[in-house]
Order: C-alpha cells, then sequence, then structure tokens
C-alpha cells in the first residue's frame, strides 16, 4: 500500500500531472475512481447535483412563479395544483422552497469551501513555520474562538442586514474556518518531525514546497471534509440566523426564512415546516456523504490496516 | 504540568478581557441605541434622549474608547455590567438567567461528549459494519439538521404524544410550570420534565458531531504503525486500540473539545429560544433586538468566561493524556 500511494511519493505531483504518459493513473483519476466506487459518495454527489439543478430548473417547468398569489387557494395542502400546499396568502410553498433553496445553496457552495482554504493555508503555514508566526496566528484564532461564530453573526447582523446578502456571505466565511486551522496547525506540527519531511528538508527543499507537497496531501483529509462539510454548515447557519431573523432578509428568502415563517404553524399546518425543512436536511445530508466518501478515498492511510 | 495548565489559564484570562472588550467596541458599532427614540410622535427631546442614553453610558457623541473605559472601571470597581434598556441592571439579569442555561448545557455536553467519544471509537472499530453505518447515517441525519428542526420536530411528536395519552405527560414550554403547587419533589420532578425535550435537541447534536470527530480520529491512529507493532508483539486487537489507540485519538479530541464548545454554546442558545426558555441566548437575542449594548456586552462576557473555563478544561485533559507537554 505505501509503496503504490502517490501522497507518501516526494515526487512532487504537479510534474507527474504535466508529463501524464509516464504515470498514466494520475493522483487526481485515481481519487476520482474511488471515490465513484463507493454508494455513499455516489448517492451524496447525485443527490447534491440533483438539487442544485431542481433549485435552478424547478421553477422554470412550474406553472406558479415566486411572486404569483393564489386567490382561490389559501392555506390549502399539498394538491396538484399546488404540490407543496399553499401558504395564507395563496403563495406556492413548491416554488417558495426552491426560490430559498437556491439562495442557501449558493450560500453554502460559497462558503464551505472558503472557509476550509483560509482554514488550510493558515493552519499550515502557523504550524510549519512555527516561532512567532505561530503565537501571533493562534493568538487571533483563539480570540475569534472566545465568542462563538453564531454569536458574532448575530451582534454583527446590524450590519449585514442593512447590506445584502453577499455581506452575510462574507461575514459566514470569516467566522467559518478557525476550529479547522487549529485542527491543522495541530496536525502539522506532528507531520513537521516525521522523517520525510525532515529528509526534504535538509535536502534543502523551500518551505512553501514541503508544505504543498507533504503537509497539505497529508491534512487533506481534513481539508477536504470541512470543505464539503462546510457547504452544508454554512447553510445551516444562514437557516438558523433566518430562523430567528438575523439573516437574509425580505425580500430575498432562503429556506430559514421560510422555515421561519412556517414553524409557528408547524402542527396545524405541517406542509409549510415539513417540506422546506425536509430539503434542507436532505441537501445538507447529501454534502456530508460526499465529504465523508472523499475522505475515505483520499487519506492514504484510513482504512488501509483493517484487520 | 501545573506551569503548563497555569500559563494556559492565564493566557485564556487575557484572551477572554480583549475579546469582551473587542465585543464591547463592536456592538458599539454595529448597535443603534437611539433608533428606538427615532420616529415617535410626539418627537422625544433631544435632551431626554441624551439623558437616557448617558444613564446607560452609550452615548454615541462620547467617543467609544472613553465609553469603554468607564464602563470597565465600573466593571472592576462595583462589578456593575450597567443598566439595560429595560432599566433592569444587566449584573443582576445575567446572575437570574445564568443559572437557567448552565443547567442545559452542563448536562447537554457531559452527556454529548461521553455518548459520543463511546459511539465514535465504536464506530472506527467496527468501520462498514452494520453497527457503524447506522451510527454513521444517524449522525449525518442529525448533523444535517438544524437545532430548531430538532427542537420543532419534537414539539410536535410531543403534541401527538399528548393527544393521544389524552393528559399533559411531556410538557416542554418554558423552564417550570408557573403556579405549579407542592413540595420541593413535585417541583423538582416538573423541572426535570421541561427539561427533557431540550436536553435531547442539545444532546444529539453533541452526540452527532463528537462521535463522528472521534471515529475520524481513531480511523487514523488504528492505521498508525505503533498500533501495528502492539499487535505484531502479541497484544489483542481490543487490547491495542484501547490501549494504544482510544488513548492517542483522545488528543486531537481534546483540542476539539474546547473548539466545539462554541457549537454547544449556540446550541443551547438556539434549544433556549426554541422552548422560550428565558437563559442567556433569548438575553442575547434580544439584546440585539433592542440595540441594548450593556445587555449585549455581558452576553459576551458571560460567554467569554465559558469558554475559558471549557479552554482550561481541556487543557487538562490533553495534558493528562499527552505526557510531552509535561516536560
Amino acid at each position: 500500500m505505501a509503496l503504490t500511494d502517490p501522497s507518501t511519493l516526494t515526487v512532487g505531483e504537479p510534474d507527474t500531472m504535466r508529463n501524464a504518459p509516464r504515470r498514466p493513473q494520475s493522483r487526481g483519476r485515481t481519487i476520482l475512481r474511488k471515490v465513484l466506487a463507493t454508494k455513499r459518495a455516489r448517492i451524496g454527489g447525485g443527490v447534491l447535483l440533483f438539487i442544485i439543478l431542481w433549485a435552478f430548473l424547478g421553477p422554470l417547468l412550474y406553472p406558479w412563479s415566486f411572486t404569483d398569489q393564489d386567490g382561490l387557494a389559501f392555506s390549502q395542502p399539498p394538491s396538484p395544483s399546488h404540490w407543496f400546499g399553499t401558504n395564507n396568502i395563496g403563495q406556492d410553498v413548491y416554488v417558495q422552497t426552491l426560490v430559498g433553496l437556491q439562495k442557501s445553496l449558493v450560500i453554502g457552495l460559497i462558503v464551505g469551501p472558503a472557509a476550509a482554504i483560509i482554514a488550510g493555508l493558515v493552519g499550515a503555514i502557523a504550524g510549519y513555520v512555527g516561532g512567532v508566526w505561530d503565537k501571533v496566528i493562534v493568538w487571533v484564532i483563539d480570540l475569534l474562538l472566545v465568542i462563538p461564530g453564531f454569536f458574532l453573526l448575530v451582534l454583527l447582523s446590524p450590519v449585514f442586514k442593512s447590506l445584502s446578502w453577499l455581506a452575510l456571505v462574507v461575514f459566514l466565511a470569516i467566522f467559518g474556518w478557525m476550529v479547522l486551522a487549529r485542527v491543522i496547525r495541530g496536525q502539522t506540527m506532528s507531520l513537521r518531525e516525521r522523517e520525510y519531511v525532515k529528509a526534504a528538508r535538509f535536502m534543502g527543499v523551500p518551505g512553501f514546497t514541503i508544505v504543498r507537497r507533504h503537509i497539505i496531501p497529508n491534512v487533506a483529509s481534513l481539508l477536504i471534509i470541512d470543505a464539503t462539510l462546510g457547504i452544508g454548515a454554512a447553510i445551516l447557519s444562514e437557516t438558523t440566523l433566518s430562523f430567528f431573523g438575523f439573516g437574509v432578509q425580505a425580500p430575498d428568502v432562503s429556506l430559514g426564512t421560510l422555515l421561519a415563517a412556517g414553524a409557528s404553524a408547524a402542527v396545524t399546518r405541517p406542509w409549510l415546516f415539513v417540506f422546506p425543512a425536509g430539503i434542507l436536511v436532505i441537501t445538507v445530508l447529501a454534502s456530508s456523504l460526499l465529504g465523508d466518501s472523499l475522505r475515505d478515498a483520499i487519506d492514504p492511510t484510513s482504512g488501509a490496516n483493517r484487520d | 504540568m501545573i506551569g503548563f495548565i497555569a500559563r494556559r489559564l492565564v493566557n485564556y484570562l487575557f484572551l477572554s478581557a480583549i475579546a469582551t472588550m473587542l465585543g464591547y467596541v463592536l456592538v458599539s458599532m454595529t448597535l443603534q441605541p437611539a433608533a428606538r427614540f427615532l420616529g415617535k410622535n410626539p418627537p422625544v427631546p433631544q435632551s431626554s434622549i441624551d439623558a437616557a442614553l448617558d444613564k446607560m453610558g452609550v452615548n454615541p457623541s462620547v467617543p467609544i474608547l472613553q465609553r469603554l473605559w468607564e464602563w470597565a472601571t465600573q466593571l472592576v470597581t462595583t462589578g456593575s455590567l450597567g443598566v439595560s434598556t429595560r432599566g433592569t441592571q444587566v449584573t443582576a439579569d445575567i446572575i437570574e438567567r445564568s443559572g437557567t442555561s448552565l443547567r442545559l448545557l452542563i448536562i447537554g455536553t457531559i452527556l454529548g461528549a461521553v455518548i459520543g467519544v463511546a459511539l465514535g471509537v465504536w464506530g472506527a472499530v467496527r468501520q462498514y459494519r452494520a453497527s457503524d453505518q447506522v451510527i454513521t447515517y444517524a449522525s449525518f441525519t442529525i448533523l444535517a439538521t438544524p437545532v430548531f428542526v430538532i427542537g420543532v420536530v419534537l414539539m410536535i411528536l410531543a403534541t401527538s404524544l399528548n393527544q393521544a395519552v389524552g393528559t399533559n405527560v411531556i410538557n416542554f414550554t418554558g423552564e417550570y410550570t408557573a403556579g405549579l403547587q407542592g413540595g420541593f419533589w413535585t417541583q423538582f420532578g416538573d423541572r426535570a420534565m421541561h427539561l427533557l425535550l431540550p436536553t435531547i435537541t442539545l444532546t444529539v447534536g453533541a452526540v452527532a458531531s463528537y462521535s463522528r470527530y472521534q471515529r475520524s480520529a481513531m480511523l487514523d491512529v488504528m492505521s498508525a504503525d505503533y498500533i501495528r507493532t502492539a499487535r505484531s508483539k502479541g497484544r489483542t486487537r481490543g487490547s491495542a486500540i484501547i490501549r494504544h489507540g482510544v488513548r492517542v485519538a483522545l488528543i486531537p479530541m481534546s483540542t476539539f473539545f474546547a473548539y466545539s464548545f462554541g457549537l454547544i454554546l449556540t446550541g443551547a442558545s438556539v434549544t433556549e429560544n426554541v422552548f422560550s426558555w428565558h437563559g442567556m441566548g433569548e438575553y442575547l437575542l434580544t439584546s440585539v433586538s433592542n440595540a441594548d449594548i450593556n445587555a449585549a456586552t455581558g452576553t459576551i462576557l458571560f460567554t467569554s468566561i465559558l469558554v475559558l473555563i471549557a479552554g482550561t478544561l481541556s487543557d487538562v485533559i490533553y495534558a493528562a493524556l499527552d505526557p510531552r507537554v509535561r516536560v
């Protein structure tokens, strides 16, 4: 296993990528093949892709639009003309849910990877460079972690409420990377003492190259899990903030604002709450399944030593 | 080891103080306490607005750093966090509400950590077997569900249970039944019953998240060379995993405990709001809605003290597990 494992070879990946004919089985393709081989990844990836397409194409293939009000159907349960029923002013819940889903998905797909990239860079630099840089970075991370991100976002909500939802995206990314950066830093510090990293250092490989070639691939599992899980986490943060009125503001809708509107009627008119909540859970679940199967495929050590 | 813990504690104290002060500045810049006096009919005279704002020490015409200095001196000398927009002392409000929040938090954290770690180890040891799959899918589903959805769903289920049975078996609104007569045990039982659904709401999330991380850390450890060495020198698989595996896998977990504490705090404040508990979570949200700078800063201070305690605890666990930090 260890001999054929590309991430433990000291040959740089970009070189092997460029000279593809010499190594027909590139790392990316190996990973892709391994990922697609697991059922979990196929389900997670397939469902996520379907939900993205559905959210953006669904409203086009449906007679009611987001702004329509059906004067003949107030608070109606699901029916052939209104698939998810209607709310108390006759708006169609199906199309409302899909439009809300669009916003939530866009927020998640931007914030998750952005936060993981910040975390990977900051964590690996702090852990590898050490010294003063490490102290300063850890101190800033700790400072940001003293107050939970949700509380900070609530406290900052007057700022982004007056701006567009894009401000919310920026704030979600800014407060989403610290925990992972700490974990990456810890991993990096132990990796720095490994023989192959020391060997590379003594051979004069520059620090940034070592980070890219040896540190990042070894923490990649954590980064990729978190980028993928981050999609879901960002959607969860956004819906929670919006549920309490601190997130996405009218006239924009997200799954959170829909759930806030539907929660009070959840017992008597469940379709207002159950459909958006169900789609929310399925979306986040799909991104988590994909993240987990990526971990199993990428991590050079996971599952290698099962009895 | 004592030195290590003490150094960390001083560091945390310093961090909490800085975080609270930065929080004060942040809140002073984002919240507009004068806004609620504007647009009134008849208009409120400027002198009354200034008097009300000065009483709270939040007049925007005074520079923020000067207000911060006055706020901090007042806190250090008299222990007062100032007056809220409703005219109450913030310190008294927090003392009154913290018990409610801490009850939920402490039970949720302990249950969540213990059950979560146990399930994580179990899942890693039995990777891809049926039990691991069940734990994995269950925790994925819970982690994919926002805390408020779990709360609302539990409330719907409890309502239908109550309707099916015909009496209120599970009371879930508020922290206790108002006006309930009876001795200590009646009151205790009533509060315990009210605690049931919020605790479940908070604990399932914590269990799901800890078990994922513990499983992940455990899998990294289980393919390590020293486990193979332990196996090859004749240890049984169980012994190698427990003695060499779990202990090492708990080291990254102890860091994760400290930093996931924020998630638990968030979960607890959401839970409180969903179940209409009058705790610190509600205090934070209403303070922002009321543009109440003193109450919001008080909440930040309370939170940073809790994070300080959780961080120190996690350092104690770290030092106990990892001999390298004890030198």
